[in-house]
Order: structure tokens, then C-alpha cells, then sequence
């Protein structure tokens, strides 16, 4: 019966061959732009580490009081960073299952060669536990230890594309570096790694790549490495010196806790709070503890993670496929109303309602399958203008997966079948004695 | 024109209309805020930074190692830089228009005052600063080398004078001349001379509603020499040569000495684009979109219209024959096509402000001027029109010796 059907609708479609090219188009345009921007947003809202997204926690803590300046994004008076102070405070309290304070810095790398010229390395100076919560992971060695930490060892993680550069891509474990006339020994080399976004530390480049390089925070520290990240003081511009800056409020780390079970959360919120608390009687802060924990996707809510641009355009694009819908829906109803006298006579041989109903919802269904091809195509399209307007951080995004061209057609299937319910229902409402009658 | 006959068919025929009517609406919906949002972005993307962009180059100074002697080595560069064929001047600074990168600070009048009286961004500059940039000074002076001091990054040394922007002045003293007085600055906990007011200096930041947008025409220069391992070299070449001037000015530094990277060297031009790249990229992918919904609106008016001439020609015939006009017949069309988009026009408005009033809470953006609104409704009801006619002349061409036929 359904080969049927769809010879019947093929033909129905053929005889009306602008209005069917109408609908196909106007459908596909829809699912094309809507598949263009939801591929970019899925990949922007994605969460970035699924097994583990409820178990990391970002730490904020008011250390600035109520309104004291302003940073960006600030709007429960919550800065999104912590000082050195408290970051310290937390790390030597060593209250979480794991954490680490960490920020990011730079080197300039001379190799060996001197005919090579120096160039720049992006590193992030961090605990080891850092590895082993974000789920980095490891083409050659491994993490640094808890020792090295402690120690203010002078070792490095470095990143797939370095070691590529530097190495050629060979097993650099063992050998060293110099990072600003400074030897360090690489432990471990990372395999290619894009968390997006880049949730640890979504300030300045959200879509970025993380760092070529890793190194123990308490080293960078000693090192007086400035931070090349943001860096906001409650009174503007920054305290002279290294040692002041240390000792300042000036906002610069992302501290990051991993707590196993909801428990060990709530027990992490509780000791937060006794840390506030602890300095406000202390006299450091005049205020009454004001800190927050937040899990990955909380996190990525609260940074507004994906961009404004793209939550308009998948909004534009939605409102787009519905006119696209109701278009071919208006199409489609004009189309089974131009053939009540067919149906009448189908009808008047024995077709009950329910033969009726299937044949035209199947014609419907064709037109689904033909837009949604053809958005598929359209959406390659789209992809690829994407990648040439947007900037490249951006333009990483728009990668179609094999997954989108059933969620494509499905959407496109489904929703024009949605839109021809109505036509078709009007469709098996013809009585066919009337219908004969008036010829 | 007899509204009753139209008004009548379209009762017999409620589903075709309302689907017209909510596609129109949804269509005048989306169309004006995109339009709004469109407008928005190319404003802000044609924002003046107050410089000379096409001929100001920026180089991304990073010194290898910990070098010594970064006084010396910052007066090397510069004089090697200044001495090129094509340069006009140049400067070393800690940030540059456009870059999304860089410093502020709070400024008050007095010690005592509890809060700040306007935030501005840091411009780091020697006394080439305002011929490099091509600054305009409207009131005081530039910087004196004598004024211009030492510094280290991460070092405080209290600043010996300032220059403000127009727009910064009239923040600190409103309706009084700016240059002469005095402001102090929180963090550096001294009482600076501002000596000159300049006409516009954008801060670094460039984001809609992101940070510095709230004080985007608010700067301050102060006259240190940018002695630090990482900064930019502004250079401003000759009329034409922007290009030729950064390739030879990289090759020059590296000449100077090679333990150094240079990261990025762009034109201010080069840097604009980059800064709003995603900005031109929304409004280009919004037009498209714009472009496809008119085009899927039109036709899908254009097909329906089509279909209830076709359903109705025998009572065009038979209306033709008993005596009226192909206008008559067209205007028919166009008056019901008119009903169905003012119709939608009204639910399109109320659909579009509220639209907007949700945008204006979920996202960084302002409210929608209602005459968008009114434009998008105007222009919904002529596309209507225009979709109309073709099936309508269609229409008119039926002859009137087709009521004679039988069906």
C-alpha cells in the first residue's frame, strides 16, 4: 500500500510541478538555515565534558565587597576570578577531592638551532591535579607529580601542535625546553585536546585552543610570570611590584575544584562560606560571605558561553522555518483543494478516510524528504560561508557531523508532515457524493 | 469597493487566509528586528577610533629571555624605526585602538571623594604619541620630553602630566576647559596635571555591550617610555605605504636584534576588520536570511493567490460577463491581499515589539524603535501587493465568455 501511495503522491507532485518546487524550496531554505545555525550553536552550548560536567566546580568569592568596581560580566557582585590571596587560601586548605589555581602566561621559546628564530609559547600555569580533572589527554608521559608541585620544579607539559613544531611529533618526554633563557624538562606531551568551549577559563578567547605549554603554578610564581590574561583591581590600573601584587585584591585566577557526589559539595559550599566568614573576622572583608559554586554547565550559563550573535540567529532561523512551514501549509491546502473532484471520485470507488488521509500525508511526507535534501545541501552551504565570515575561533565551529543529516531530514519530514496534517484532514473531510454531484 | 463579497470569500476560505496573514506577521516580525539589529552592528563596526588607521601600523614587540637594560634597548628600536624611509613617527605603548586588550582606571577629582567620577582606558605614550596616532589637540599641548618618565610594567611611577579625550574631559568638568585642572587617579594615588584635551581616542575595546563599552570615547594618555618585555610599536607611515612600511620596519627590528618575536604586525585598517570580523559576519548572514524570508513570503503569496484564481475562475467569468472591468477583477485581489496584510501588519507590530522586549532581556540589546516597526509594516503590505499582482493580472485576462461554457 505505501509503494502505492508514493507513486500516487510522486505523480500528484509531478502534475503540479511549480507549486511542489515552491514547497520543496521554501522548506529546504528553512531546514538549511536552521541546520546552519543550530550546527553552530550545538557546538557552542555542547558541554565540554559530559562525564564529568557535574563534578567540576568553578569557585567564586567575593573579595571586593558590594559595589566596588566593576568587572566584566559582573552582575550578582561576584567576580569571575580570584585573587592570589584567596586562591592561596584555598589551595593550602586542600578541602576538595581535587583543585587547582591557575592562570595564564607566556614565554618567548629559543630553540636550539640558532639559525631558528625565537617565537611565542602560550602557557598556563596550573597544579598537576589540572590534568587529571579536565581529562587532558596524554600522547607521550604523563602529568607532573604532587612532588613537582611542591617542589617549584622547573618541568613542563607541552601541547600536541609544539611538540610538533619543535619535535617534529616525536617522543619529546625526557628532553628540555628554553623558555625564556630557562631549561625546562618536558614530562608529558598532550594529545590534540579542544574542549569548547574552553570552559576552565572562558576569559578573553571562549573558542580558543588551550595552551601550547603547562607549567607548576608555584613555579610561574617564582618566576614573577605575569599573568597575559585579565587582570581587574577594585580600584583600577594594578599596585607596583610583583610582591604588592601578590598581596593586592586584584582578580587574575581561575581556581577549580572536583567534589566526587552532591555531599562533598554541599560540605565544599559549607567551608567556602567558613573561609568568607573567616575573613570577614579577620577584618579583611566587610561584608558577610558572599561565594558561590558552580558546576560546569552552571558555569557556562553564567559566562554567557555562547555568543549573543548566534542565540539571534538560531531564533531568527527558527521564526524563518515556521513561515517556511506555514508557507508550504498554505501551499498544500491550496494544492488538495484544487483536487477535492479527485478525492471525490477516489472516495465515491471506495477509498475510506483513512486511505485518503495516508495518501496525502505521504505526498506530504515527499516534500519533507525533498526539502530536507535539499537543506542539506544548503546547510554545506551555509557551513562554508560561516567559516569565511566568522572569525577563525568561531569558524572552528561549523563542522557538520554525519548525525545532522538524519537529524536534517527527520526535522525536515516531520515538521512539513506536522504542516500538512491540517490539508490532509480538510483533504479526508470531502464528501464524495458532492463532490459528484457539483461536476 | 465592495468589501462584503471579499470579506465573505475569505470566510469561505479562513485557513488560506489566516496562514497568509500569520506568515506576513511572523515575517514583519523577524524582518524589523533583524533590520534594527543590522543597523546596530554597522554602526558599531564604523565607530571612529580618532586615529589615522590606514597609516598606522602596529608591531607586537615580545623580547626573548629576560633582557637587561630594556631602557636602552626601547630607545634603540624607536630611533632605528623613526630614522626609516616612509615613517612619519612612531611610539612604543602598552595597547592600541581596536586591539580588545589593555588597562583602566578610575579616575576622581579629589583624594577624598568616595566614588569615582569616570572610568577611562590607559594610553601609554611618549611625546611622539599624538603625531603617531594623528591625534587632534583641541586644547593645552602635547607632552614635553622632559615629562615623559621611565617605566617598568608593574611599577608605579606617579604620572607627571596627562592628556584626556574630548569626551573624558566633559565626564571630569563638565562645561569647563579641561586643560589645567587636575584629576587623580585611584590606583596611582597622585593628583596629575591634565596639559592637553584631545578630539576622539577610542578605548581598545571594541565589543558590543562587553567591557569599555559604557565609556567607549573615554581615554587617557600618560607620558611614560613603555619599557617592558612585551608591548607595540605604533608606527605612522607616509600616505600609501602602510604596508611597505611594516614589512621593512619587522625586518629593521630584527636587524637590531634578533632575540625578539614578533608575533602580529597589522595596519589599524588590517586590526578593524579582525575587531569586528563576527559583527560584519552577523550582519552579512542576517541580510541573507532577510533576503530568503521576503523571497519565501512573496512566493508563497505569489503560489496561494495563483490557487484560488484558478478555484475561482468560473465566477471571475461570470462576474467579467455581467459587466466588471479587469480592474475591477484586479483590484479584487489587491484589496484582499491589503485586508490579510493589515491584518497581520497589526499581530506583526505587537509580534515584533515583543520580540524585541524579550531580546532587550535575554540579550545585550536596545529597544526597537517603533518607526521599524511602521517601516516593516509598510513594506509587508507593498510585497503583498507586489506578490499579488501577478496572479491577479492573471486573473483579469480570464474572459467573460467562459460563464457561457459548462464546467
Amino acid at each position: 500500500m505505501f509503494g502505492y501511495y508514493f507513486k500516487l503522491a510522486l505523480g500528484s507532485l509531478r502534475r503540479n510541478a511549480v507549486l511542489t518546487a515552491l514547497m520543496i524550496a521554501a522548506i529546504g531554505v528553512g531546514i538549511g538555515a536552521l541546520m546552519t545555525t543550530l550546527t553552530v550553536f550545538r557546538a557552542m552550548a555542547a558541554d565540554p565534558i559530559p562525564s564529568k560536567s557535574r563534578q567540576l566546580f568553578a569557585v567564586q568569592i567575593d573579595n571586593w565587597g558590594p559595589k566596588k568596581g566593576v568587572s566584566p560580566g559582573d552582575k550578582d557582585n561576584l567576580q569571575v576570578q580570584l585573587s592570589y590571596i584567596d586562591a592561596m587560601g584555598l589551595m593550602n586548605a586542600n578541602a576538595a577531592h581535587r583543585q587547582t589555581v591557575m592562570y595564564v602566561t607566556g614565554f618567548a621559546l629559543t630553540p636550539v638551532n640558532p639559525d631558528l628564530r625565537p617565537f611565542q609559547v602560550q602557557a598556563r600555569a596550573a597544579y598537576a591535579d589540572f590534568f587529571w580533572m579536565f581529562n587532558a589527554p596524554f600522547r607521550y608521559g604523563g602529568p607532573w607529580s604532587a612532588a613537582d608541585d611542591s617542589g617549584h620544579a622547573d618541568v613542563v607539559v607541552i601541547g600536541n601542535e609544539l611538540n610538533e613544531k619543535v619535535f617534529g611529533g616525536a617522543n619529546s618526554v625526557g628532553k628540555t625546553i628554553d623558555l625564556d633563557d630557562h631549561e625546562y624538562r618536558i614530562v608529558g606531551v598532550l594529545d590534540r585536546w579542544q574542549p569548547t568551549p574552553k570552559y576552565f577559563d572562558l576569559n578573553g578567547n571562549t573558542y580558543g585552543t588551550p595552551e601550547d605549554a603547562f607549567i607548576p603554578f608555584t613555579r610561574a610564581i617564582d618566576q614573577q610570570m605575569a599573568s597575559w590574561g585579565n587582570t581587574n583591581c577594585p580600584s583600577g590600573g594594578g599596585p607596583s611590584g610583583w610582591d604588592a601584587r601578590l598581596q593586592s585584591e586584584c582578580i587574575w585566577m581561575q581556581f577549580w575544584v572536583e567534589l566526587p557526589t552532591p555531599a562533598d559539595a554541599a560540605r565544599y559550599r559549607a567551608f567556602l562560606n567558613n573561609y568568607a566568614a573567616e575573613q570577614q573576622r579577620s577584618g579583611r572583608f566587610s561584608w558577610p560571605p558572599n561565594t558561590r559554586l558552580r558546576d560546569v554547565r552552571e558555569w557556562l550559563v553564567y559566562q554567557h558561553a555562547v555568543d549573543d550573535g548566534v542565540r539571534i540567529l538560531v531564533l531568527v532561523s527558527f521564526s524563518f522555518l515556521l513561515v517556511c512551514l506555514l508557507n508550504a501549509m498554505g501551499l498544500m491546502l491550496a494544492k488538495i483543494m484544487g483536487r477535492v473532484a479527485d478525492i471525490g471520485v477516489r472516495r465515491a470507488l471506495g477509498a475510506n478516510r483513512r486511505a485518503i488521509f495516508s495518501q496525502c500525508l505521504i505526498e506530504a511526507s515527499v516534500v519533507g524528504l525533498a526539502g530536507g535534501l535539499l537543506g542539506l545541501l544548503l546547510t554545506a552551504l551555509g557551513l562554508l560561508g560561516l567559516r569565511s565570515l566568522l572569525s577563525e575561533d568561531v569558524g572552528r565551529l561549523t563542522h557538520f557531523s554525519p548525525a545532522d543529516v538524519i537529524i536534517a531530514v527527520t526535522l525536515s519530514i516531520a515538521a512539513t508532515t506536522l504542516a500538512g496534517l491540517y490539508p490532509t484532514w480538510r483533504a479526508a473531510q470531502v464528501q464524495p457524493a458532492w463532490q459528484l454531484k457539483s461536476q | 469597493m465592495e468589501l462584503g463579497p471579499i470579506i465573505s470569500a475569505m470566510r469561505r476560505n479562513k485557513v488560506g487566509a489566516i496562514v497568509v496573514g500569520v506568515q506576513m506577521a511572523i515575517t514583519l516580525a523577524i524582518l524589523c528586528n533583524a533590520l534594527f539589529i543590522i543597523e546596530q552592528r554597522v554602526a558599531l563596526g564604523k565607530r571612529p577610533t580618532g586615529t589615522d588607521e590606514a597609516n598606522i601600523v602596529v608591531i607586537t614587540n615580545q623580547w626573548a629571555g629576560h633582557p637587561t637594560d630594556l631602557a636602552a634597548k626601547l630607545q634603540g628600536d624607536l630611533a632605528a624605526l623613526r630614522s626609516m624611509p616612509g615613517v612619519v613617527d612612531a611610539f612604543a605603548s602598552n595597547t592600541y585602538p581596536l586591539s580588545n586588550g589593555g588597562s583602566s582606571l578610575n579616575l576622581k577629582l579629589n583624594p577624598e571623594q568616595r566614588e569615582s567620577t569616570a572610568q577611562t582606558a590607559l594610553y601609554i605614550a611618549d611625546e611622539h604619541g599624538l603625531q603617531t596616532l594623528g591625534l587632534k589637540l583641541i586644547a593645552g599641548r602635547n607632552f614635553t620630553a622632559d615629562e615623559v618618565l621611565d617605566r617598568m610594567p608593574g611599577t608605579n611611577v606617579p604620572p607627571s602630566a596627562v592628556i584626556v579625550t574630548r569626551a573624558l574631559a566633559e565626564k571630569l568638568f563638565p562645561g569647563k576647559n579641561a586643560a589645567g585642572q587636575s584629576v587623580y587617579s585611584e590606583y596611582q594615588k597622585t593628583l596629575a596635571p591634565i596639559v592637553g584635551v584631545v578630539d576622539k581616542l577610542q578605548v581598545p575595546w571594541t565589543q558590543a555591550g562587553g567591557f569599555g563599552s559604557k565609556f567607549n570615547d573615554s581615554s587617557l594618555l600618560e607620558p611614560y617610555r613603555h619599557e617592558a618585555p612585551y608591548g607595540y610599536y605604533l608606527v605612522h607611515a607616509q600616505p600609501g605605504q602602510a604596508v611597505a612600511v611594516m614589512k621593512a620596519a619587522e625586518k629593521r627590528l630584527i636587524e637590531v636584534n634578533r632575540a625578539r618575536v614578533l608575533q602580529k604586525s597589522q595596519t589599524l585598517t588590517e586590526a578593524r576588520a579582525e575587531a569586528y570580523k563576527d559583527d560584519r559576519g552577523l550582519v552579512i548572514i542576517l541580510g541573507v536570511v532577510c533576503a530568503a524570508l521576503v523571497a519565501v513570503t512573496a512566493f508563497g503569496i505569489v503560489g496561494l493567490t495563483s490557487y484560488w484564481v484558478a478555484q475561482r475562475r468560473r465566477q471571475i467569468g461570470i462576474r467579467r460577463a455581467l459587466g466588471a472591468t479587469r480592474t475591477a477583477i484586479i483590484r479584487y485581489f489587491q484589496t484582499e491581499n491589503f485586508l490579510i496584510a493589515a491584518v497581520g501588519s497589526i499581530g506583526g507590530i505587537g509580534l515584533a515589539l515583543s520580540l524585541n522586549l524579550w531580546m532587550v532581556t535575554a540579550f545585550e540589546m536596545e529597544r526597537l524603535d517603533t518607526r521599524y516597526a511602521l517601516i516593516g509594516a509598510v513594506f509587508v503590505l507593498l510585497l503583498g501587493q507586489l506578490a499579488v499582482l501577478w496572479p491577479a493580472l492573471k486573473a483579469a485576462s480570464i474572459p467573460p465568455a467562459l460563464a457561457t461554457r459548462a464546467a
